[in-house]
């Protein structure tokens, strides 16, 4: 058993934002576990550009974004242990496995959980069809393909219009693959307008609304793929059925906060988001217990990864500091529209801004998104356009938070304007 | 006249070019960025490409590659075949050109990640 101030599980963005942001407020015993060869976590797969717009004012690519905040920590000399899996967390004793170090348990003063999300996989939307080889979650494949240098096929079809179907069906097209369709469930995408412009219009690849792959066929490798149109509560239509011939389907269907450690150490968990309840802080249910970036809940845009994080770690640092608890909050409740907006607690005794992050259930135009305490409201913005794509912000001057800190009651809610 | 969405941003405005006036002329854009994107969208559409490149005896495989610059949309394949069958040896370091001054635009292909050799 060794002891640690802060353990970091992560050494993706957010825990690399993390642990940089807990050395400036002063914190210098820090510990960092990544359990991939080396730090970076997705970036080092995203090759494509438009990261760090927000935190740099330019636009990188992901491992140049990733970089930046690897020389960050290196200048500090903060400690990360790569090639590390955490398997277990309880009563802040973590435990973890590696080559060199066998398993270790790091008794921590507190412990920022950043480890990230997974790609829902087929079991989680129930395909009907053969088990034939071509079947990748859409980062998988990207994976292979700009890591590994493997192609996973050259005749493709994706199901899911995320970003990350919409960036993978241009990867696929630049190196030589025919992307044949691009399948939506929903009738709008979840991607970026102008990430289905530069890679799906450049390309002329078809992109197919309301629609879901039904079927996929094919004995030792996908030969062919079903899709068939839906209706309004999404079910497929019958007769619509087409049968598009492929060797490689992706599937682009979500992404999950990881959370089976804070489940197992019984850190209280959102049904919506999927990640931990956490005060403004970023304390979840556990005392001295931080959670950050898509662990949390699922970000758009790295850069708001790394904010979001930066006060994590600056939160942790401040709890070793000065010790904490868990104190009385008020909770924030969504509706109208709203699916739910993070931090879900905001401490009655605590001061300054606010700042929260929230998701809408579908699209909408002309609207403000507003923060009712005790039936008033306290702030709004507008907005031209909301879709459930793209993570909204809502920030609370000094005076408003301290409106809602006195509250009973708060919710955030899209009303027309 | 042509209609497109703006890629510039998240919002996606979308604008109305019409190329066949001079000064071209774009409506629907809400900010500045909005109209030199449409109008130069309509003339000779850029760019920036991101790709990838084999390396010998790296500790991965490939090493993230971009164009330094943006190019002309119609070479962009062109610029890709550059890199195909291409190996260069690690280790290779941010920021290093791996194919230099594409077809005379000054652009290079610049490597976006370090790939150490394999120990």
């Amino acid at each position: 058993m060794m002891d640690k101030n802060l353990i970091i599980v992560g050494g993706g963005p957010a825990g690399l934002a993390a642990a940089k942001a807990a050395y400036d407020a002063g914190e210098r015993d820090i510990l960092i576990l990544e359990r991939e060869d080396r730090a970076g976590g997705i970036l080092n797969q995203c090759i494509h550009n438009g990261f760090g717009l927000h935190t740099f004012k330019e636009e990188l690519t992901g491992p140049e974004y990733a970089a930046r905040y690897e020389r960050e920590v290196a200048a500090r000399g903060i400690e990360i242990k790569t090639g590390t899996t955490v398997l277990s967390i309880a009563d802040k004793t973590v435990a973890c496995v590696n080559a060199e170090d066998g398993l270790t348990h790091y008794r921590a003063k507190a412990i920022v959980l950043a480890c990230g999300c997974r790609e829902r996989p087929r079991g989680a939307i129930n395909i009907a069809g053969c088990r034939a080889a071509g079947v990748f979650s859409a980062g998988t494949a990207q994976k292979l393909i700009n890591i590994d240098g493997l192609m996973p096929g050259k005749e493709v079809v994706i199901l899911g219009s995320g970003d990350i179907g919409l960036i993978m069906a241009r990867r696929m097209t630049f190196q030589g693959a025919k992307v044949k369709a691009v399948i939506e469930l929903m009738p709008y995408s979840s991607g970026l307008n102008r990430n289905i412009v530069q890679c799906l219009q450049d390309f002329d690849i078809p992109l197919r609304f309301s629609h879901t792959v039904v079927a996929i066929n094919g004995k030792k490798r996908v030969s062919s793929v079903v899709v068939a149109a839906v209706d309004e509560k999404l079910r497929p239509i019958a007769g619509t059925e087409e049968e598009i011939a492929c060797d490689t389907l992706l599937l682009s269907v979500g992404l999950l906060p990881e959370n089976e450690i804070a489940k197992t150490y019984g850190i209280e968990l959102s049904p919506v988001t999927g990640g931990a309840i956490v005060d403004d802080a970023l304390m979840t249910s556990k005392e001295g217990v931080f959670a950050c970036g898509n662990v949390l809940h699922v970000h758009d845009l790295v850069d708001f990864v790394s904010e979001e994080s930066e006060r994590a770690g600056a939160s942790a640092a401040a709890y070793i500091a000065r010790g904490g608890e868990l104190s009385d909050c008020v909770a924030i409740g969504a509706k109208d529209g709203v699916r739910y907006a993070v931090p879900q607690l905001v401490r009655r005794g605590g001061e300054g801004a606010l700042g929260f992050k929230m998701r809408v259930g579908k699209v909408a135009k002309d609207v403000k998104i507003v923060l009712e305490c005790d039936g008033r409201e306290v702030a709004s913005r507008r907005r031209q356009i909301v879709t459930p794509g793209e993570m909204e912000t809502l920030t609370l001057t000094a005076a408003q938070a301290q409106i809602l800190r006195g509250a009973k009651e708060a919710v955030i809610r899209l009303a027309e304007v | 006249m042509k209609e497109m969405i703006c890629i510039c941003c998240p919002m996606g405005c979308r604008l109305k070019v019409y190329d066949d006036q001079d000064p071209i002329r774009v409506e629907g854009n809400t900010c500045a960025r909005g109209a030199k994107y449409g109008a130069e969208e309509a003339v000779s559409p850029k760019r920036v490409v991101t790709a990838t490149v084999r390396v010998r005896g790296g500790e991965i495989a490939m090493a993230s590659v971009k164009t330094s610059g943006a190019i002309a949309k119609s070479s962009v394949f062109d610029a890709l075949a550059l890199l195909k069958g291409k190996v260069v040896d690690a280790p290779v370091r941010e920021g290093d050109v791996i194919v230099g001054n594409i077809f005379g635009t000054g652009v290079d292909f610049v490597a976006t990640k370090t790939v150490e050799k394999a120990q």
